[in-house]
């Protein structure tokens, strides 16, 4: 076939935009889950103080982030923060806000989840030998912690960069973006080159996350089995 | 217009967009769920050659977004002659997506059953049908419930992506408001009240759900 849809890819610099679409959504998502995951820590962390306002405060906050799509958070950013607040931002920058702010929102669960599950005696301990509270969260709580959630924390990896995906609704130049701009551009010349040019996207987020979810898995499965004896 | 006007004229389409929103959320959880359990099954019996095509299966749905599987569906597929309508895409794009989600659900409930029950099942001699029946379905269920419930809430978000290939649900009847009338503080107002009419019941609902089978859970 001279005109095999496949071709479409290598005519011109598709590929190349196709990438650089790509390199737009995976500095988005990695700006937004170091920003994040921070912040998320920190929050986890405030959620086991015995502050009933603050924890109140967080778990509403956690609630909003859980209840909206994510779909209707980026609208409600991309609409409200230049109309009822004047920051007038570009979507790159709305994107990495909100997906930062909901990764912190799902990572404060996990961190609280993991801290909470440490075993009471260790806090004992830590408060009979006389550490105070900074130094118990960072030498005791924190470290049992981290073994405890780090699978939870890389499938919410994956979750957020599944997630992604959803840039191109507020116009982001995002992988996804790129794709259909290609698409339109040569649709008459590779009429089937609809298929590779979602083929391949398809592909790029498969190759990004599979290994990372099943990093997850396989570190699950081992705790299980030490559970298990 | 004031806003409120604004508000109450907008109401019969959100209430349609709602509606849908529903509708195709129920039919994609049943769906995952008969896909998942079928999933779960195969793996948990080893079932020759269909195993290993549900684990593949499994891998592709779960490290994928549904944004781009439904614009395969929706765009790339017809291109080979199978043109289906936006709303069917949108439920079988989101069964694709849930069945992988339902079927670690009910994995993660069946590896969860504690070896001494299975153990101890196999000690009084019942065969591996037997087995499954009456230790470790019943236990591996109720070890389940919370992932199933999670992936309810999930899958019932997720259908705010229909908007892409133009399902006039929930979040596609508002941009479609907002980009005719550009009142955007009202429609999202009344966008983010329907979800929330949704999902704050039902996951109070299934919070309590999880509650109670946790009485059927022993040996753990």
């Amino acid at each position: 076939m001279a005109h095999s849809g496949i071709n479409v890819l290598f005519e011109g610099r598709n590929l190349i935009r196709l990438f650089g679409g790509l390199w737009t959504t995976v500095e988005i998502a990695a700006v937004a889950l170091v920003l994040g995951l921070i912040l998320g820590v920190i929050l986890g962390v405030l959620r086991t103080f015995p502050n009933r306002l603050l924890r109140l405060v967080l778990r509403l906050y956690l609630e909003f982030f859980r209840i909206v799509p994510t779909v209707v958070l980026l609208f409600l950013f991309y609409y409200i923060l230049p109309k009822q607040l004047g920051v007038n931002m570009p979507a790159n920058q709305v994107a990495t806000l909100v997906f930062a702010l909901w990764t912190a929102a799902e990572m404060s669960d996990i961190v609280r989840g993991a801290l909470i599950s440490v075993p009471k005696h260790q806090r004992e301990s830590g408060m009979a030998i006389g550490l105070n509270r900074l130094q118990l969260y960072r030498y005791v709580l924190i470290p049992q912690a981290v073994s405890l959630e780090l699978p939870a924390t890389i499938n919410l990896v994956t979750r957020v960069i599944k997630t992604t995906s959803l840039l191109m609704l507020i116009s982001v130049m995002d992988v996804i973006n790129v794709g259909q701009q290609v698409v339109e551009a040569n649709n008459q010349k590779y009429p089937t080159g609809v298929f590779w040019v979602y083929g391949i996207i398809f592909v790029m987020y498969f190759a990004i996350d599979y290994p990372l979810s099943w990093w997850a898995k396989r570190m699950d499965k081992k705790r299980l089995e030490r559970a298990n004896g | 217009m004031s806003s409120w006007q604004i508000i109450q004229q907008s109401l019969p389409l959100f209430e349609k967009g709602f509606v849908l929103t529903l509708w195709l959320s129920f039919l994609g959880i049943i769906g995952s769920i008969i896909v998942g359990l079928i999933c779960s099954l195969l793996k948990y019996f080893r079932v020759p050659v269909l195993s290993q095509i549900a684990a593949v299966y499994v891998e592709i749905s779960r490290n994928t977004p549904l944004l781009v599987q439904l614009f395969f569906l929706y765009y790339a597929f017809p291109v080979f002659g199978f043109k289906l309508n936006a709303e069917l895409c949108g439920i079988i794009g989101l069964i694709f997506l849930g069945g992988s989600y339902m079927a670690e659900g009910f994995n993660g409930g069946f590896d969860g059953v504690a070896k001494t029950q299975v153990e101890t099942g196999k000690a009084i001699g019942l065969s591996r049908i037997q087995l499954a029946r009456y230790v470790v379905f019943p236990q591996g269920f109720t070890l389940s419930v919370p992932a199933l419930a999670a992936n309810i809430i999930f899958l019932i978000k997720e259908t705010s992506i229909f908007t892409v290939i133009a399902i006039p649900e929930l979040t596609n009847t508002a941009l479609d408001l907002i980009g005719m009338y550009y009142r955007s503080n009202e429609y999202l107002l009344v966008l983010v009240i329907g979800y929330a009419i949704i999902l704050i019941p039902l996951s109070i609902i299934l919070t309590l759900l999880e509650k109670r089978v946790r009485y059927g859970a022993f040996g753990n």
